[in-house]
């Protein structure tokens, strides 16, 4: 933390003790769910834990219903994260860049998905697959995904060509450089840590999507739906915490890291090369 | 100016609509080669366009542009031998400011110590020498400007084009950096075409300067000519200032009926009683107001029929002469080739 000169004055104890109980009760229930996941009874969820153990995790690593769910979540949430850099950044290059017909209207579009309620974009999905008669596979997966995931590649990498001056790429062109040249010396370096930025962020959205998900995947098993499935029939219950700590640690990752980079965009940008 | 050779830049007929507006209206002009050559005009007077049309930025909806010989229509702005310094510089914020000045280099696949060996001459031509490593951020707004010249100038460009490059400056940097390029283009021998709104950068700078309004160039020529001898009330009030004198004053001072430009530094104040030399127009008024400015004065007199301002160098005294004193009545006189006849 940084200490900051213009601070207002003090905040008094009674609103210091809501914000503190604002933050605890946010946060002690992950706390819980990481305690579990070290607790030796293995039936049901009893406090204080009655034991310290850390088998769970070699439990969980063996188990192949695990092992499975969270190898199609990995791999959909990439997917779906590297369909939508290439289709957000290339939607935000023309909305940037060019005035046509329509323009406004696809930028709305092209949000609506995150701003609309999942089980709308999933019900819509799945009658879509459902005409085309389209089998259930990892593919619709990463289509239903890269619904949302393009939404943030888009907004992230637009807000970023916002505020590059379109003279740049003149004065690449104007250099010598050839429109591939102009990409890759000038535009992607200028936009690199928006691209990661919603690229992390599409990766953690898709990686606990549930709604979406439910509606694309057919007979198949993410993590989150894994989980669910584990509430209503528990077998060895603190292997489920033990996924929730993987989970909880893959997403925060990436957001805190995504919060990190795009806070000064300045320096970053700066500092690369 | 034009010698034996192909001009530089040739524009034959150009035309450049955005819509319904247009930007550049049957413009033709030729730029010879070494020379430095400005578009000067209001904003929006299509100046800047016909730069684009120029660097490859924009196409030509009709007319031809040529440079050095060579119909340009369809080239892509990579493939042209013209570089330009960007009014806002568009350095890449995300190199340093060798990398930004060795960019065409690196693109032409130069090899690594060579160009960095050409980008610190160019750094050393443009008076940044040891600054190959900082960051454009880290410069200010001047050296900004040299770095956009630096980079421009290292694919020895045939073409220089000049975007209102000083325009961000303040007064003072100006001054200097309008010397500096004039004498940079005298070293390397290039053709410059600079873009300006501003009268006075044009009229130190060029050889030759187009005056554009309303995408039409209103005239073309030194800047000597421009000045003394504009041929329309626009080019008479945009450049430099001017009293514009009609209807019956015109009359008066012109001796026929017509618009007249007559500057404001060609006007002579004398007393009543001096005696009046033939050859020279003369009216009677009263000194209105005077504004002191420090090498000159301005003084507005009260003539019949309107009012003239007069710009005398302060020499000695000047408005402290006793006859400078508002209500005084005083002759003004102006030799009469000085009384140039404008189209309105």
């Amino acid at each position: 933390m940084r200490s900051d000169a213009r601070r207002g004055p003090r905040a008094g104890i009674a609103l210091k003790t809501a914000a503190l109980g604002g933050m605890l009760f946010l946060h002690i229930p992950l706390l819980i769910i990481v305690l579990y996941a070290f607790s030796s009874e293995a039936r049901s969820f009893t406090f204080p834990i009655p034991g310290f153990t850390t088998k769970w995790f070699a439990v969980a690593f063996e188990r192949q219903d695990v092992r499975d769910a969270l190898g199609l979540s990995l791999r959909v949430a990439a997917t779906a994260t590297a369909v939508a850099l290439v289709l957000g950044t290339l939607a935000s290059a023309a909305v940037w860049k060019s005035r046509f017909f329509g323009r406004d209207a696809i930028s709305l579009l092209i949000v609506l998905p995150i701003a609309l309620p999942g089980i709308i974009t999933g019900i819509a999905l799945r009658s879509a697959i459902a005409i085309t008669e389209i089998p259930f596979s990892f593919w619709t997966l990463v289509i239903g995904h890269a619904t949302f995931c393009i939404v943030v590649v888009y907004n992230n990498v637009l807000a970023r060509f916002r505020r590059t001056s379109g003279a740049l790429i003149e004065a690449s062109m104007d250099l010598g450089a050839n429109g591939l040249q102009t990409l890759r010396y000038v535009i992607l370096p200028n936009i690199a840590t928006a691209l990661l930025a919603g690229g992390m962020l599409a990766f953690a959205l898709s990686f606990d999507e549930v709604i979406v998900t439910t509606f694309t995947a057919g007979q198949q098993s993410t993590l989150p739906i894994w989980m669910l499935s584990q509430l209503l029939r528990p077998r060895d219950r603190p292997v489920t915490n033990v996924v929730a700590v993987f989970v909880i640690a893959v997403t925060f990752i990436p957001i805190i890291a995504a919060f990190y980079l795009t806070r000064d965009t300045h320096d970053v940008s700066g500092s690369q090369k | 100016m034009v010698a034996n050779g192909v001009p530089a830049v040739r524009f034959e007929d150009v035309s450049r609509l955005f819509g319904d507006v247009r930007a550049v209206d049957r413009v033709s002009f030729d730029v010879a080669d070494g020379e430095f050559f400005s578009m000067l005009g209001p904003s929006g007077s299509g100046k800047t366009t016909c730069l684009r049309l120029i660097a490859g930025f924009e196409q030509p909806s009709s007319g031809h542009v040529q440079v050095h010989g060579i119909n340009v229509e369809g080239v892509p702005p990579y493939e042209r031998d013209v570089n330009t310094v960007f009014q806002d510089y568009a350095l890449f914020p995300h190199m340093s400011v060798g990398e930004n000045v060795e960019y065409g280099l690196m693109i032409r696949k130069v090899p690594k110590p060579e160009r960095k060996k050409r980008a610190e001459e160019m750094l050393d031509l443009v008076k940044l020498s040891g600054l190959y490593a900082r960051k454009p951020s880290q410069l200010s707004g001047g050296q900004r400007q040299r770095v956009a010249l630096a980079r421009a100038l290292i694919n020895h460009p045939r073409v220089l084009l000049l975007d209102e490059p000083l325009g961000a400056l303040d007064l003072k940097l100006r001054e200097s950096m309008q010397a500096e390029l004039k004498s940079i283009q005298r070293q390397i021998g290039i053709t410059f075409v600079y873009v300006t709104h501003d009268q006075g950068e044009a009229l130190a700078m060029s050889d030759r300067l187009a005056v554009f309004n309303h995408g039409r160039i209103e005239q073309i020529g030194s800047p000597a000519e421009v000045y003394d001898h504009p041929k329309s009330v626009f080019v008479a009030g945009f450049v430099g200032q001017t009293n514009l004198i009609e209807r019956e004053l015109a009359l008066r001072f012109g001796g026929t009926a017509g618009t007249y430009a007559i500057r404001p530094e060609r006007i002579r104040i004398e007393p009543l009683t001096a005696p009046l030399s033939p050859g020279l127009a003369a009216v009677e008024g009263r000194i209105g107001g005077i504004t002191y400015l420090g090498s000159t004065s301005r003084v507005l007199v009260a003539v019949d029929g309107g009012e003239i301002v007069v710009v005398e160098t302060n020499l000695e005294g000047g408005t402290a002469m006793p006859d400078r004193q508002p209500g005084t009545p005083v002759r003004l006189v102006v030799d009469r080739k000085h009384i140039q006849s404008v189209a309105a």
